[in-house]
């Protein structure tokens, strides 16, 4: 694997949707490059028609699919930053 | 127990006898956090009125002839990633700060239901996010056996509450470790149950697949009596397994004849300090004088449990912590588009560890590096799997050091992320593989608290409560306390 830069850094924190310092970026390109180095370990095992486990769950628990009572609106509000009418409000979400 | 701290099993008969009071307990209780977490920082938030208040409905209830729960009047403390309606849960993060939850998790209401008192929230690494308790964005807690080195965590302050008796149990959570390996570094009991043991509702996550809900105690009878109130199946978490909830305590009177121990001694060759592998050995002799008998086993794929946890972990973290963004609840940094506020939101309200993990799960879920890495690292923790259901055939449970070495001292492995990723050789394993796995205190080495670990075959939780019950009648290392005045040891 190529070594992470900065470059590979700042596309991933888009993604993440982070903004980081100057320093964070410097930081966790070295940092990632170390891991990821040491994580290189199981590249060399042989995988070969081995079922990937996405979980350890050996049940899964529906409950009867029948209407409930839930959250009441004022409460799931409640820790909003901002909110207007029963609703969230956020900032402009296309440029002006 | 000695007579002045009473664990849980011992304070749940006498307020059921009615020798004392939950009230009088729960004011014993916060009096000692009043007079003991200044220096260890151990509580978040301590609860004193709703305990209270609680602490006298559990005695009306008894007063008026009602049958008194198995916890009855035992002060606990709660991880702060545990949610109690109109309690501040901060998960250890400035993006929480301020948060009170509409919902109780399910651990903590059936640990109220018990009859259990909740005396605060705890400290915690942010997010769950490291093995120090030095990631919380709001103090760092001290080791009470040397104030100079780390408790372990993530569940750290969970586990400082219960070594220095400010309360009986405490709830932790462990997707890598975090119950266990502080337990360890304590001198106390953690037990992470199944995957799937405990319901997940009201906890906030970290990785899915991999996070489960367990108690911390000074004893296996009062972890046992705590794991028996939190088990079993919950509608509200689909991954909650439908399976028996036995009744852990009585459980412990089998003993440990003829239980056999696997020790994979080959996982263990390297970078164990000599003082952990000293203590571990004694560890297995006096599991032997209980009458249980060690068998090799090996673990082929156990070395890359690291890598493989680090991949699979961060994947769902990145994931997971997306909700965290500044619209529904907890910090809102202002800027002019609603990209720039997601953005300078979470970068002042997460700390370095989350930020670098956020980054690290990101790009192993990126296009080009999926195959590589967290496809790659799904298919390595199906191989540790198999791996223990190997072992698991030879004996029923797995011994091994909780951790490769005893508490660290604080600032000592911060500025080496990869050093501090290594500290969880020996908990990730069983997160990977789903299965319950037991801390106890195993001895001392210069002064420092060492876990032994117990691993156990899906949903046996009895096995390895019984086999720790046993060893702790063998021994005396969970008798011991931390010396009340601790400055480091130089």
């Amino acid at each position: 694997m190529p070594p992470v830069t900065v470059e590979t850094v700042d596309h991933v924190a888009r993604l993440a949707r982070l903004s980081l310092t100057a320093e964070e970026r410097e930081a966790f390109a070295r940092q990632l490059d170390q891991v990821l180095a040491y994580a290189e370990s199981i590249q060399a095992l042989d995988t070969t028609g081995v079922e990937p486990m996405s979980h350890a769950a050996a049940h899964e628990t529906f409950r009867e699919d029948v209407p409930r009572p839930c959250l009441p609106r004022e409460a799931a509000l409640a820790a909003a930053p901002d909110a207007e009418d029963g609703l969230f409000r956020v900032p402009r979400v296309l440029g002006g | 127990m000695s007579e002045a701290r009473p664990g849980a099993a011992e304070i749940a008969r006498r307020v059921a006898a009615r020798e004392t009071s939950a009230e009088a307990v729960t004011r014993e209780h916060l009096d000692r956090i009043a007079e003991r977490d200044a220096g260890l920082e151990a509580f978040l938030t301590v609860t004193a009125d709703r305990a209270l208040a609680q602490a006298k409905r559990v005695d009306a209830a008894i007063a008026g002839g009602a049958a008194p729960g198995p916890l009855a009047g035992v002060p606990v403390a709660v991880k702060d990633l545990l949610d109690i309606e109109g309690v501040a849960t901060t998960c250890g993060s400035r993006i929480l700060e301020g948060y009170r939850p509409p919902f109780t998790a399910t651990a903590v209401a059936r640990l109220e239901a018990a009859g259990a008192i909740v005396v605060g929230k705890t400290n915690m690494d942010e997010f769950a996010m490291g093995s120090s308790t030095e990631n919380s964005a709001y103090k760092v807690t001290r080791n009470p056996w040397d104030r100079a080195r780390v408790p372990g965590g993530s569940s750290g302050g969970s586990a400082v509450a219960v070594s220095t008796g400010m309360a009986a149990l405490a709830l932790g959570t462990d997707t890598g470790g975090s119950i266990r390996q502080p337990a360890a570094l304590c001198g106390i009991v953690g037990l992470k149950p199944t995957y799937g043991r405990v319901s997940r509702y009201g906890v906030v996550a970290f990785a899915s697949s991999l996070d489960q809900v367990g108690p911390l105690g000074r004893t296996v009878e009062d972890v046992a009596l705590a794991a028996r109130a939190i088990c079993g199946i919950d509608t509200a978490d689909a991954t909650s397994a439908p399976v028996e909830v036995p009744d852990f305590r009585a459980a412990l009177a089998a003993g440990a004849a003829g239980l056999r121990v696997g020790v994979p001694w080959s996982f263990l060759e390297k970078g164990v300090d000599a003082g952990v592998m000293a203590a571990f050995r004694r560890a297995l002799s006096d599991l032997e004088a209980a009458g249980a008998r060690t068998v090799e086993v090996t673990l082929p794929h156990a070395p890359h449990a690291v890598a493989t946890y680090y991949i699979v972990a961060t994947a769902e973290a990145s994931s997971n912590l997306a909700r965290f963004d500044g619209v529904r609840y907890g910090l809102r940094v202002p800027a002019a588009d609603l990209q720039g506020m997601y953005g300078e939101t979470r970068d002042r309200g997460f700390g370095a560890e989350v930020k670098r993990r956020i980054i690290l799960g990101t790009f192993v879920l990126s296009a080009g590096y999926y195959d590589a890495y967290y496809l790659r690292a799904q298919q390595v923790r199906t191989l540790i799997r198999r791996d223990f259901e190997g072992a698991f055939r030879q004996c029923e449970v797995v011994a091994m050091p909780t951790t490769p070495t005893p508490a660290f001292r604080i600032g000592e492995k911060t500025a080496d992320p990869l050093q501090m990723y290594l500290e969880d050789i020996f908990t990730v394993p069983a997160n990977l593989a789903g299965i319950p796995g037991l801390s106890l205190p195993g001895g001392f080495v210069d002064g420092l608290p060492v876990g032994i670990q117990l691993l156990g075959r899906p949903f046996d939780e009895a096995t390895l409560l019984r086999i720790g019950h046993a060893y702790q009648q063998q021994t005396k290392h969970h008798l011991q306390e931390p010396p009340e005045n601790s400055d480091s040891l130089g």
